[in-house]
C-alpha cells in the first residue's frame, strides 16, 4: 500500500477548527462536561432567594454580585476538565510533539471549553436575573458583561490549569492560583451592572474588561504553551 | 556507572554506519527524585538503526525516550537532529518524530476511526484524504472502526495508536513499549514494520522487555541502562 505523502504546511485555521472539532465532539458524548457547570450555576442561583427571602428590593440589589459569582465558580468547577483527560491519556504529548504551534492548539482547546461552559451560562443568565428581580435596565449590562468576561475566565483559567495539570491533587492549588486573577474581572463586571441600574453609561467598567479579555486572548495561550511544556517535562 | 553506559555505547558504535546520523545525544545526565538516573550518556542513531534501550524497572528507559523525544528537559546535555540542536528546528525536528509514549493518546469518547483520523491530520496530513479504514484493517481492527474505544479494549487501544506507524513519514520512531498488550501475530507484523522502516532509511528507537524475534542480535544496537542507587550529591 503506498502511503499518501503529509501536506506539511497545514494553516493556522485548520489546525484549530481541527482541534475545536474533536473537543466539541468528546464534550457533546460526553454530557457531564456541559451539564455540570450550567446545573451548578442554576442550583446557586435558585438557593439565593430561598435563603435570603423573596423581597425584591434586596434580591435586585445583590442579583449582579449573586449571578457573577455563580459564574466564576462554574468556571472554575469545569477549568480542572480543559486539560486533566488529555494529560492522563497521553494525548496532550501527542499535541505537544506534533508540527503544529502550541499556541494554536491550545487557542483551540480554551475556545472549545467557552463554547461548553461560558456560552450555556450566558444563555441561561437572563432567565435567572428574572428569578432575582434584576433591575431592567441592567440586562444589557449583565450580557454584555458576561459576553467578555467569561472568555477571561476560561483564558486566565486555563493558564493556571497548565500550571496544575502534572500534580497529582492541583485543585486547591489551582484555586487559590486563578481565584485572585478572577477577582478584577469580578469586581468590574459587577460594577457595570450596577451602575446600568442606575442609569449610568457603564461603558468605562465595560472597556476595562474588553481590554482584559483582549489581553489574555493574545497573551493567555503563549503562557499556557509554556505551562504545558513545564508540566509534561 | 558512567563507564558502563560510555561502554556499551562504544560497542555499539563498532558496527560502524555509513549513513548519516539522525539524531545524536552528547553527555546526557537524568536526575530524578535525587536519584541519578544516567550519567554522561553518548548516543548517536544513524540511518537504519534499530536501537533498544534495556535495563531494570525504574532505570530510566522512559526518561531516557522523553528526552530524546524533546518532552522533558535532560538535567545537562544536548540533543540534536541532523546536526542541529532540536530546539532550533522543533518544526522539522516534530514532522521527522514519531513517538509513542506508554500512554496510547486514545480519547475513549471518539470512535477508532476519528481517534486515527485526528491524529494523522494533527501530525501534518491535514485535508489528505487517507483511507483510515484501511489502515485499521492493518492493524487488525476491521469492523471495529465505528465503535468508540472506550468500548474497546488495552490491546485495541495501543493498535488504535501503532496504525498511526503505517502512515508515518516520520524518520525517528520512538516508541516506549510499544508491544505492551499486542498478541504474538501482532508483534510479528510490528517487527515485519521496523524492517521496512529502517530499509527505507528510517530508525527506530524502542523499549521492550521482551526481545525481536525476527532481528538477529547483530542488528540490534542496544543502550543498557543499570540502575545504580546513587544518590545525587553524594
Amino acid at each position: 500500500m503506498t502511503k499518501p505523502m503529509p501536506t506539511t504546511n497545514l494553516s493556522y485555521r485548520s489546525v484549530f477548527a481541527l482541534v475545536l472539532k474533536r473537543d466539541l465532539t468528546i464534550a457533546l458524548r460526553h454530557k457531564d462536561d456541559i451539564i455540570n457547570p450550567l446545573l451548578f450555576f442554576i442550583i446557586v442561583v435558585t438557593l439565593f432567594p430561598l435563603g435570603i427571602g423573596p423581597e425584591a428590593q434586596t434580591l435586585s440589589r445583590i442579583a449582579p454580585g449573586i449571578i457573577w459569582v455563580a459564574a466564576l465558580l462554574a468556571t472554575l468547577l469545569s477549568l480542572d476538565r480543559l486539560f486533566k483527560s488529555d494529560h492522563s491519556d497521553g494525548s496532550l504529548e501527542q499535541m505537544l510533539l506534533s508540527p503544529q504551534p502550541v499556541f494554536i492548539l491550545v487557542l483551540a482547546k480554551i475556545v472549545a471549553h467557552w463554547l461548553i461552559t461560558g456560552l450555556p451560562l450566558i444563555l441561561i443568565a437572563p432567565l435567572l436575573a428574572v428569578l432575582l428581580h434584576l433591575n431592567e435596565q441592567s440586562y444589557g449590562a449583565l450580557l454584555l458583561t458576561l459576553l467578555l468576561g467569561t472568555p477571561v475566565l476560561s483564558l486566565l483559567g486555563a493558564i493556571g490549569v497548565a500550571l496544575t495539570v502534572g500534580i497529582k491533587k492541583g485543585g486547591v492549588l489551582l484555586s487559590l492560583l486563578v481565584l485572585p486573577l478572577y477577582i478584577p474581572v469580578l469586581i468590574f463586571a459587577t460594577s457595570a451592572i450596577d451602575t446600568a441600574a442606575l442609569g449610568l453609561p457603564y461603558s468605562g467598567q465595560l472597556a476595562i474588561i474588553a481590554a482584559l479579555f483582549f489581553g489574555s486572548l493574545t497573551l493567555a495561550p503563549f503562557a499556557v504553551g509554556a505551562a504545558l511544556k513545564v508540566s509534561t517535562n | 556507572m558512567s563507564a558502563t553506559n560510555s561502554d556499551s555505547t562504544t560497542i555499539n558504535s563498532q558496527k560502524v554506519n555509513k549513513q548519516a546520523t539522525l539524531l545524536s545525544a552528547t553527555n546526557l545526565t537524568c536526575i530524578r527524585e535525587e536519584r541519578l538516573l544516567f550519567d554522561q550518556l553518548n548516543i548517536e542513531i544513524n540511518a537504519g538503526d534499530i536501537v533498544q534501550v534495556e535495563g531494570p524497572n525504574g532505570s530510566g528507559k522512559t526518561s531516557l525516550l522523553r528526552i530524546l523525544s524533546g518532552l522533558s528537559q535532560p538535567f545537562e546535555g544536548d540533543i540534536s537532529f541532523n546536526k542541529l540542536s532540536i530546539d532550533s528546528c522543533r518544526e522539522e525536528f516534530h514532522q521527522n518524530l514519531l513517538y509513542l509514549g506508554h500512554l496510547p493518546g486514545v480519547k475513549g469518547e471518539m470512535s477508532a476511526q476519528e481517534n486515527l483520523s485526528f491524529n494523522l491530520a494533527l501530525h501534518g496530513f491535514g485535508k489528505t484524504v487517507i483511507n483510515t479504514d484501511a489502515t485499521l484493517a492493518q492493524v487488525n481492527l476491521t469492523g471495529f472502526e465505528d465503535s468508540l474505544a472506550a468500548h474497546l479494549s488495552a490491546g485495541q487501544h495501543r493498535r488504535i495508536s501503532l496504525a498511526r506507524l503505517y502512515q508515518s513519514h516520520a524518520r525517528i520512531w520512538i516508541l516506549d513499549e510499544p508491544f505492551t498488550a499486542i498478541d504474538k501475530q501482532g508483534v510479528h507484523d510490528l517487527e515485519q514494520l521496523f524492517k521496512t522502516h529502517i530499509a527505507q532509511g528510517g530508525c527506530v528507537i524502542l523499549t521492550t522487555h521482551q526481545d525481536l524475534l525476527t532481528f538477529t542480535p547483530s542488528q540490534v544496537k542496544k543502550i543498557t541502562l543499570d540502575y545504580a542507587f546513587d544518590s545525587y550529591g553524594e
